[in-house]
């Protein structure tokens, strides 16, 4: 017992509880495969070999466990299955498939697992492993933290090669030849003489044929859909309007809703009159919320005008009236006990208490996730039975959230989960669903369509915590031989649990996420995270933790560069032995140009940071011309191990670095009478074409293993862009958004 | 009331104050122009009203005299536009929420413009958001489908 207790010390959140939990309930029952949700239901001549291939008349479905939400999951993961399957790329059809436990994500807790991801000991790999034991016994159907391709990457493959034994057994069986004078083809089994039996023919046969559990794979050298870039699954409905999403759902009789939540968030509703409202065009009915209303109506618009005609008196909300208060509890919280202390090295005391000291302190607030497609949902109850469609990524939870509104049983629940018109992680959250939830059980037997004004979306958020990031440094021979870097913000893991009613003990890894793991070699290293107290609702945002930790210590890193008189990109190379991470800033170097003279008023600026277990070093350069930073270019390198689909991955670097400038420009969500005072894209604005720059991509695979990309990019955009700002003009900016300090073109 | 919307004409029974939006996708069924801000600032529901690209969610229907395209209407996955071929090539979306107005918007710009350089298709597109910041392939999409529609 002596070696797990002092593991799971060493855990955090879900490891330190569930991880005990798991062992006491017994290791075996982890061997124990759950059901295939998708024998359900098959009809005549359906077949359903693994939870992730169904086969019937009209052909090959691949049912990815992970949502897609713009990561392209759909693709890849269904790339996994085809490979070994061995079907036609367009002859596939890919679904999101049911909420099951069957489709449990194993890896997303290995970061929790305690260990930085450049720790390759014994030790930490028993960890991580061990951490899919309580991932399973969750059966959590999640997508997040950057870990699907890590999670699908063995299992989805095996799928594919059992299904193919399958298929090569049954075509043995009726051509009564032996399985080994046989191949497959695009879907079809080749017989010695030339005969093609198609798998949709074969299905019929194959029922009582038992999958092999440890078929052979591919090997690398012969792969024809993994490492190349495959079209997208999904691009041809993204581009001709015909994608559904949870938004476009429609159904025969179907209502349109919205709802008017406490604008105090997590403020009771105390009474309203919807007098005015009942009596307005198109009204069905008004259906009283924990906290608010919802309006039932035949058209969205009409339920927006509705909702606009209640009045309400509204609870106070439980948090401080303005954002200052909210910066006073974090503030506040370093003078209290740490909530962890993953890294203490030498004695940075003791190296801090002589000579020149450098410090700072940074400041980020709070971020919307603002998703293009506004938090919506549909349901239906009809006949005992629920509905659900949603775009989510946590779909078993859906089920959860449903049977306790409901009183169903899970099986009477269906969850269809639709296309995400984006996440970033707010699509985790059961907030919007519950109502869609709440609604349907109001209008039993009428399809509804619950839909959040932009508004509402935009001020009843999770949001990325506000915070503070202090750091204390010396520089000895042109690099720290000390660094202490303490953060605060509220908990993300706390809030976001607690809404799903999980009271999860021991320290938040996401505080201090890139900041204590980062694969620096400074003699004197000390990470500290301090949790400031329940403020808004905080939540997973792309790249959580290191969405601010990765600014105030990348921020760090270049004022000590500059103190002591160095080059940035040469600072960091010699404070870093770990392969991969090397190569990405030395590839970052030459893709940049780095060191070469720029025109005036040019400036260029570089962060490195590891997140998810992938280092990604970006350079940003920028002109600062007529009183105004434009962003010129910016140049990403990033070490997925192995990239399935290159394109996809630079995609999804672009697609993080231009997250993290948007929010690193002018992302600011505040609060003044107890209220978020932006509500739309006037007052809480993305980057535009216009402002967005060329972006360079370099992928790496040099990392021990495979990683997956959809956040790492996001991280070092905000602190690269920072430091090219400071080498342009001279101005450091230490607190965000940087539209606070200097103006943007 | 009467609408053209794709070559068809509708009768729809709403208040005249209904936003443009809400009739086609309340009403019509009509889902590819999105709800994303509702006051004209994220460019999700454009569409074209007599060629021009219009924010459906700020123009009331009963204000709408033209003939009304939507993506729908603008090609199909059996008959692609060039700018849909085009996005579709250099695999421009990612959730793809913003992308039916990314399109409908580029699609006006290039009717207008055959020829835009960058200057033009960010003064263009500058109104359309893309949270996922698919950008730098909208920028090449767009240039490739001027190319295609002989701007080049």
């Amino acid at each position: 017992m002596g070696r797990i207790a002092s593991i799971t010390r060493r855990a955090f959140l879900l490891g330190a509880s569930v991880v005990a939990g798991g062992v006491v309930f017994g290791y075996w029952q982890y061997r124990r495969p759950y059901d295939n949700p998708l024998k359900d239901g098959l009809g005549e001549g359906e077949l359903a070999l693994t939870p992730y291939i169904r086969i019937d008349q009209s052909g090959v479905t691949i049912i990815t466990p992970r949502a897609e939400m713009g990561q392209g999951v759909h693709t890849t993961l269904a790339a996994l299955v085809a490979e070994e399957l061995d079907v036609a790329w367009d002859a596939i059809r890919v679904e999101h498939g049911p909420a099951s436990k069957a489709y449990y994500n194993g890896a997303i807790l290995e970061e929790g697992a305690g260990f930085a991801p450049t720790d390759t000991s014994p030790m930490a790999e028993r960890m991580r492993a061990f951490m899919h034991v309580p991932a399973k016994f969750m059966g959590f159907q999640i997508t997040g933290g950057s870990s699907s391709v890590a999670d699908a990457y063995q299992k989805m493959r095996v799928a594919g090669a059992a299904a193919r034994e399958v298929m090569l057994e049954a075509a043995a069986r009726k051509l009564d030849v032996s399985k080994a004078s046989l191949k497959t083809e695009d879907g079809h089994v080749i017989a010695a003489d030339g005969a093609r039996l198609s798998y949709v023919n074969l299905a019929p046969l194959a029922g009582d044929i038992e999958p092999p559990a440890n078929p052979k794979l591919k090997p690398r050298s012969k792969w024809r859909y993994l490492g190349k870039s495959m079209p997208r699954v999904d691009m041809v409905g993204k581009s001709t309007g015909t994608a559904t999403f949870a938004i476009d759902v429609r159904l025969p009789d179907m209502l349109h809703a919205t709802v008017k939540m406490n604008p105090g968030l997590g403020g009771s509703l105390t009474s309203f009159d919807d007098t005015a409202a009942r009596a307005m065009p198109g009204v069905k009915k008004i259906v009283p919320l924990d906290g608010g209303v919802a309006v039932v109506a035949t058209n969205t618009w009409y339920a927006f005008q509705a909702a606009e005609a209640i009045r309400f008196d509204w609870g106070a909300a439980p948090y401080p009236a303005d954002t200052e208060g909210h910066f006073a509890a974090v503030a506040a919280a370093f003078e209290g006990d740490h909530d962890s202390r993953m890294r203490d090295d030498g004695d940075v005391e003791e190296a801090l208490a002589s000579g020149d000291v450098i410090s700072a302190e940074y400041r980020v607030p709070y971020l919307a996730h603002a998703t293009m497609e506004p938090l919506n949902a549909a349901a239906l109850l009809k006949d005992g039975k629920l509905q659900v469609w949603a775009g989510n990524q946590a779909p078993t939870q859906v089920v959860v959230e449903a049977q306790n509104i409901t009183g169903l049983e899970e099986k009477d629940i269906t969850v269809h989960t639709m296309l995400m018109g984006g996440g970033f992680g707010r699509r985790a959250e059961m907030d919007f669903i519950k109502h869609a939830i709440h609604v349907a059980k109001a209008m039993e037997g009428t399809p509804v369509s619950v839909t959040w004004s932009r508004e509402e979306d935009m001020t009843h958020d999770g949001y990325r915590p506000l915070g503070i990031g202090r750091f204390r440094a010396k520089v000895e021979n042109g690099v720290p031989s000390a660094l202490d870097i303490a953060v605060s913000c509220p908990s993300v893991i706390e809030s976001q649990m607690g809404r799903l009613d999980i009271n999860i003990p021991g320290p938040d890894a996401t505080i201090v996420q890139a900041t204590w793991d980062q694969p620096y070699d400074i003699p004197n290293y000390r990470s500290t995270g301090y949790r400031a107290k329940a403020l808004l609702p905080v939540s997973s945002w792309r790249s959580v933790g290191a969405s601010q930790n990765g600014f105030y210590h990348e921020s760090a890193m270049d004022e000590i560069a500059h103190a002591a008189g160095v080059d940035p990109l040469e600072m960091r190379l010699k404070l870093i032995s770990h392969g991969p991470s090397r190569k990405v800033l030395e590839a970052v170097a030459e893709m940049s140009g780095w060191g070469n003279t720029l025109p005036a008023g040019h400036g260029r600026g570089i962060a490195f940071v590891m997140a998810f277990g992938v280092p990604v070093a970006e350079v940003i350069e920028v002109a600062y011309t007529d009183g105004a930073i434009r962003i010129l270019k910016a140049f990403a390198a990033v070490d997925v191990g192995l990239a399935l689909d290159p394109r996809n991955v630079e995609a999804q670097v672009q697609s993080g670095i231009n997250f993290g400038l948007s929010a690193a420009m002018t992302g600011e969500i505040t609060v003044a009478d107890g209220r978020v005072e932006q509500t739309n894209f006037d007052t809480y604005d993305g980057i535009r074409i216009h402002q967005a720059p060329e972006i360079m991509v370099r992928i790496m695979e040099n990392g021990d293993r495979i990683r997956g990309i959809g956040e790492p990019g996001t991280p070092p955009a905000a602190p690269a862009l920072a430091n090219a700002i400071f080498a342009a003009t001279g101005q450091r900016i230490r607190e965000l958004p940087l539209s606070k300090h200097i103006d943007f073109a | 009331m009467e609408l053209t919307v794709n070559g068809k004409t509708r009768t729809v029974d709403v208040a005249a104050d209904m936003p443009l939006l809400w009739v086609l996708r309340d009403e019509l069924g009509i889902t590819g122009p999105k709800y994303g801000c509702g006051i004209a600032m994220c460019g999700a529901c454009t569409v074209h009203i007599d060629g021009q690209a219009v924010r459906s969610c700020s123009i009331p229907v009963g204000d709408v005299s033209g003939e009304v395209l939507t993506i729908e209407g603008l090609g199909n996955p059996d008959a692609l536009h060039a700018v849909q071929a085009a996005w579709i090539d250099h695999q421009v979306a990612q959730c793809g929420y913003c992308q039916s107005g990314q399109i409908m918007q580029a699609a006006a710009l290039l009717a207008e413009n055959p020829n835009p350089d960058d200057a033009a298709i960010d003064e263009a597109m500058a109104g359309n958001l893309c949270r996922c910041g698919t950008y730098p392939r909208i920028r090449a999409a767009i240039k490739d489908a001027a190319g295609r529609l002989g701007g080049e």
